[in-house]
């Protein structure tokens, strides 16, 4: 049964002036439904690459099933790949796409029809048989791309931006369908997204990846209730970034000393007095009231932009120590505010994060290229 | 007041006048460019004449001749002949194309694909048959094979007599080029991931590249492939060279080399210029019509073989062969004519040939006839040709005539030069107060004419209309429209046809022969080359070598003196 483990892998390009994956050592397990997360040129898709044997590793070790690949070529790894662009066969009809797998490992008629007709049924494009790729629609080449994947009964399957190239609506459907199909044929499957909204929708697990490493792996929930450096922060999900010290430390908490004399109360005690450190609140987290408020961290300022977005308002908040922060409130809970008008936001204790003032500077930590 | 004044601002004044000019003759240009009159009349003038300079011609020319075709029914020796000739042009023509494809793609897959930089060189190494006229190949090829200077030496005795199979050796050399050169371009503008998602559905690499990437491919496969035939098939001077001809009787008779000795004006000429015409049109245009309904075999596998045949070490030998038949089959034979060309400037022929002495006054004479010819031909053909080219990409004449147009111009480039020379002059001979020179020019507009309107037509065809759009809102008149996006544009791919026009001419001998009569005195450079070799009067190798030679070097100059005229690569846009 698939099990992937990748082993210190490293791959250069360009003469080895990029490192496009830098040493990551990664374990997918059976039956897994795994996302590869990260900004474009992040490394996911050159590590996915790597997994199914479209390119080869300049050091480190891929196993499947337990078995050493590296020198297996693509076609004997079994597995089923997804291509961002389909990669349909132009000058095949739908089914002699389908079919292609068996009939390359000359599996014989009878069999390669059987299947043919399962997958086609499956994604309910059977009746399509006899189209040619470029007279379906964008949603229908995804489904005989995933028909045609796994037609050679792969029980692994690779998506390299499955839904990338598809309009929002159909992009939010078919990926529930395509995890629904995983499960039911019982399937590991690695989805190379940026997409983070679909990556915590479908995914088990999730390795969030920038510039060649991966920076934190964990469940969708993990990731956002507990992420590990501030890009996580930043990129799954969303969150604002405070500066600060750390002022006192506590058996429950420490108290951190913001721009202007502002001081909050976070839970996290592992950092060291006087500290540099940034706060990160997610826009969500936050809470608002008109007027001055003595609350909890409460921090007060004026509402600055007003955004409507349909099942979120998202205001836009200078704070008094000049610092802007972005709260989200939802549109039909709780009132509005008015542009210019005086607030208090605030928010949990146990819900905000804090994290080591990076070396490089917090711009450079949060840039996603 | 200004008569005053004009002499104190004298050079101003000047300078302003050549600019008020230049602006007035644009103006004057933009205006006459949106006149409908005037578009209709470029437009019907290219193709006025074209069919009356490249198309009419050659018909009319072979149904004037029409009534004289019977008599080659009753000498049942000669017919048989004729017969024999127009079967071994067709036979040859298919086979060498068919080892051009065998030899050519692992080549290309091996340039394409491979990491080394030294691909590079090698992609270059392969251009040079085709910069090379034809007639120094052939005679390079004589040298290597046939005589005592080449491999010969070694075996004492001649290891390929002029005849059969040093033609397919000859034919070989020119086409393969063509195959490789077409298919590197195809592969390297191939989108890969087909066949990754080949080999990830099972297919070992030989399987993907022969069910998606081949199949994919096909278009360039089939364009490459009648463009090598169309060559092997046209082919002359180089070919009159190798064939081994013995008073009047050659080793070897195809349908050129048939014409050639016959006489071009005899009844089996016209019979063999109106099969070879007709046969080769009839043959462009099945695979026209019926080549995208072709289906290269993609169901069948053989999963066990082809996974051998993909090994590491069966590619790699393969590619090993692939590069010795380049080496040993292609390129040494092709550049053994240095040798002598060298040794002649040695031994003393490289003076004499610089003081115009013996037969060097009349090789100068050929020499500059063929360039200005050349040269002639070439700026005909891309004034003339340039509204053609607008008409087929555009589709301005409506979308039927101009595919229709798009077919006719690449006539001149399917059918035998020879036959399409021959059957000119049948026509033009009738008017004799037409110099020949004139004839020449002619003939060499007709062979040339679809190289620069296909340059250009596809250049064209890749300027996204959006951007002539864009220009003409922003108020360009159909002149400056050209003049500042399609011009600039097309730059590469205008010069690149000219170059094509320019080198063909030079090179050409098939046409040449068939126009000018034995006895003229307009033999044009190959055509003097093709005498010496013929050995009709006494020529030493060096003295071959170095006539050679002074062709191969101008042709290089002239290719370098364009290079660095049109520097860097056309976009696509």
């Amino acid at each position: 049964m698939p099990e992937v483990k990748v082993e210190n892998l490293t791959k250069k390009f360009g003469k080895g002036k990029i490192v496009a994956v830098d040493n990551v050592s990664l374990q997918i397990k059976d039956k897994e439904y795994f996302a590869l997360l990260g900004p474009s040129g992040c490394g996911k898709t050159t590590l996915l690459r790597l997994i199914a044997g479209l390119i080869h590793p300049d050091e480190g070790k891929i196993y499947i099933d337990g078995k050493l690949v590296n020198d297996v070529p693509p076609e004997d790894r079994g597995i089923g790949f997804v291509f961002q662009t389909y990669a349909l066969f132009p000058h095949m009809d739908v089914w002699d796409n389908v079919t292609y797998g068996p009939r390359v490992r000359a599996w014989g008629t009878q069999q390669s029809n059987k299947i043919g007709r399962e997958m086609l049924e499956m994604v309910r494009l059977y009746e399509r048989s006899k189209a040619f790729p470029q007279e379906l629609s964008g949603g229908m080449m995804q489904r005989v791309a995933v028909a045609r994947a796994l037609s050679a009964g792969a029980k692994l399957l690779l998506l390299d931006e499955p839904l990338g190239a598809l309009d929002a609506k159909i992009r939010s459907e078919l990926r529930y369908e395509i995890r629904r199909l995983v499960k039911d044929l019982e399937l590991t499957a690695i989805h190379v997204t940026h997409d983070q909204g679909e990556a915590m929708a479908i995914s088990d697990r999730i390795a969030v990846m920038r510039k060649g490493r991966i920076l934190q792996v964990g469940t969708p929930q993990e990731l956002y209730m507990n992420p590990q450096e501030i890009f996580v922060a930043n990129f799954v999900g969303e969150s604002n970034f405070l500066e600060g010290y750390i002022e006192s430390i506590s058996d429950e908490s420490a108290v951190l000393e913001l721009r202007g004399k502002l001081h909050v109360k976070v839970l996290d005690k592992n950092k060291s007095l006087g500290e540099r450190v940034v706060l990160a609140v997610r826009p969500e987290a936050f809470d608002v009231e008109k007027g001055r408020k003595k609350v909890e961290n409460a921090m007060s300022g004026r509402i600055e932009r007003f955004r409507f977005e349909g099942t979120n308002i998202r205001y836009e908040v200078r704070l008094e120590n000049e610092d802007l922060v972005v709260v989200t409130r939802p549109t039909l809970a709780g009132e509005w505010f008015d542009v210019s008008e005086k607030v208090t936001v605030s928010f949990p204790s146990d819900k905000s994060f804090v994290f080591t003032y990076p070396s490089k500077g917090l711009r450079e930590e949060l840039m996603t290229e | 007041m200004k008569g005053l004044i004009g002499p104190l601002y004298g050079c101003q004044a000047d300078l302003g006048r050549i600019n008020l000019s230049r602006v007035g003759l644009l103006k004057f240009l933009d205006r006459i460019s949106s006149k409908p009159a005037i578009r209709y009349l470029t437009y019907s003038g290219s193709v006025v004449f074209f069919f009356a300079l490249i198309l009419i011609p050659p018909i009319l020319g072979i149904l004037l001749k029409w009534n004289q075709v019977g008599r080659i029914f009753e000498d049942l020796g000669l017919q048989s002949r004729a017969l024999a000739a127009i079967y071994a042009s067709f036979g040859i023509a298919l086979f060498v194309s068919l080892i051009d494809v065998v030899a050519g793609l692992p080549l290309a897959w091996f340039i394409a694909r491979g990491k080394s930089r030294w691909l590079n060189t090698l992609d270059t190494l392969v251009d040079i048959p085709f910069i090379l006229p034809t007639v120094a190949l052939g005679y390079s090829l004589l040298l290597f094979w046939s005589q005592q200077e080449g491999v010969s030496s070694f075996f004492g005795t001649s290891l390929v007599s002029p005849g059969w199979l040093l033609v397919i050796l000859l034919h070989f050399v020119f086409s393969f080029p063509i195959i490789v050169r077409v298919m590197v371009g195809a592969l390297l503008d191939y989108q890969i991931v087909y066949e990754e998602a080949s080999r990830t559905l099972g297919a070992p690499p030989l399987t993907a590249d022969r069910t998606v990437t081949l199949s994919i491919l096909k278009p360039s496969l089939m364009s490459s492939f009648i463009l090598a035939f169309a060559r092997s098939l046209s082919e002359t001077g180089a070919t009159v060279m190798v064939a081994g001809i013995v008073e009047n009787r050659a080793a070897f008779e195809n349908g050129p080399i048939f014409i050639y000795l016959v006489g071009k004006n005899s009844a089996e000429a016209v019979f063999v210029s109106f099969a070879l015409i007709s046969v080769a049109s009839l043959i462009f245009a099945v695979i026209t019509i019926l080549g995208p309904r072709l289906k290269l075999p993609t169901k069948k596998v053989w999963p066990v073989l082809e996974r051998r045949l993909s090994s590491n070490s069966f590619a790699m030998s393969r590619n090993a062969v692939a590069i010795i038949v380049l080496f040993f089959i292609v390129l040494l034979p092709s550049l053994f004519v240095a040798l002598p060309a060298i040794y002649a400037v040695t031994n003393g022929t490289f003076a004499q040939a610089l003081s115009s002495a013996g037969i060097w006054q009349g090789y100068w004479q050929s020499l500059i006839l063929s360039y200005f010819v050349g040269a002639g031909v070439t700026l005909i053909n891309a004034f003339l040709g340039l509204p053609m080219a607008v008409l087929i990409a555009r589709k301005r004449a409506g979308a039927l005539p101009s595919t229709i147009l798009d077919v006719l111009v690449n006539i001149p480039l399917i059918v035998p030069s020879i036959a399409l020379g021959a059957s000119m002059s049948f026509f033009w001979s009738n008017f004799g107060f037409i110099p020949e020179i004139a004839l020449l020019v002619f003939a060499h507009i007709a062979i040339t004419y679809p190289y620069f309107v296909r340059a250009m037509a596809s250049a064209i065809e890749r300027i996204s209309m959006d951007l002539e759009e864009a220009s003409r809102i922003l108020g360009a008149k159909p002149f400056t429209l050209f003049r500042t996006i399609i011009l600039p544009l097309t730059k590469y791919s205008l010069f690149a046809g000219a170059l094509m026009v320019f080198t063909r001419s030079v090179d050409e001998t098939g046409a040449t022969l068939a126009v000018i009569s034995t006895t003229s005195t307009l033999k044009t450079a190959p055509v003097l080359l093709v005498d010496w070799v013929k050995g009709t009067i006494k020529v030493t190798a060096s003295e071959i070598g170095l006539g050679i030679g002074f062709l191969v070097i101008l042709s290089f100059v002239v290719l370098l003196v364009l290079r660095i005229a049109v520097r860097g690569k056309e976009r696509r846009y």
